[in-house]
C-alpha cells in the first residue's frame, strides 16, 4: 500500500528544489508542496508539474490525490 | 469524429462544462462530488459529462488537458482545473467572476 512518505519521496524526486508534506489513509492523501519551480506558473501548471512528477503513478497507485501548491514567498 | 474532436465541440459549445464520474443527482466520487456543490453555490449553469459512462472519454479527457484526475472543470472552452483548484478559487471569490464574466462575453 502506498504511504503518504512514498508520495511526498516521488514528488520531491521528480520536482527541483520541492518541500512536501503529505498525509493520508492509504487512499486518500493530502499533500502541501513548496517548490520555487511554481514561480510565474499558473495553478493549473504547477499542479501538472506535480503530476508529471508522479507520472503514471497517478493512473495506478494512487487513488486520489489533493494538493495546495505554493511559491516559498506564499508558505 | 475523433475522441479529441468530440471534446473540443463539447467544451467550446457550452459555457460551463464539467467532466465528472456519475451525474450531479448522484455524483459517484468525493471529489466529483464537491466540484458539483461548488458549481451550484455560485449558481453556474453547467451540463455535465459523466466519464463512467464512455471510456474512450475518460481517457481523452485526460489527454485532452495533460491532467490525470477528474473532475475537470471547462470555462468557454478553457481548462479551469480540477477540485482542488475548483474549491480554492471558490474560496478566494475567483470562480463566480470568471464563470459570469464568460457568460457575459
Amino acid at each position: 500500500m502506498v504511504t503518504p512518505q512514498d508520495i511526498k519521496g516521488w514528488i520531491e524526486a521528480g520536482l527541483e528544489g520541492a518541500e512536501v508534506e503529505v498525509d493520508g489513509d492509504g487512499h486518500h492523501f493530502n499533500a502541501v508542496i513548496v517548490s520555487p519551480a511554481f514561480a510565474g506558473k499558473t495553478m493549473v501548471q504547477q499542479h501538472q508539474m506535480v503530476y508529471r512528477a508522479l507520472g503514471d503513478r497517478m493512473k495506478a497507485e494512487i487513488h486520489a490525490l489533493s494538493m495546495r501548491t505554493l511559491t516559498p514567498g506564499q508558505a | 469524429m475523433s475522441v479529441q474532436d468530440q471534446i473540443r465541440e463539447t467544451v467550446e459549445g457550452n459555457d460551463v462544462v464539467l467532466y465528472m464520474k456519475g451525474t450531479r443527482e448522484f455524483p459517484q466520487c468525493g471529489f466529483s462530488g464537491r466540484a458539483i456543490q461548488i458549481l451550484q453555490a455560485v449558481g453556474a449553469d453547467f451540463v455535465t459529462v459523466n466519464v463512467l459512462e464512455d471510456d474512450g472519454i475518460r481517457e481523452g479527457i485526460k489527454q485532452f488537458s495533460s491532467w490525470p484526475t477528474i473532475p475537470q472543470l471547462y470555462v468557454h472552452g478553457q481548462f479551469v482545473g480540477g477540485s482542488d483548484i475548483m474549491t480554492e478559487m471558490y474560496e478566494k471569490g475567483d470562480l463566480a467572476g470568471l464563470i459570469q464574466e464568460k457568460a457575459r462575453a
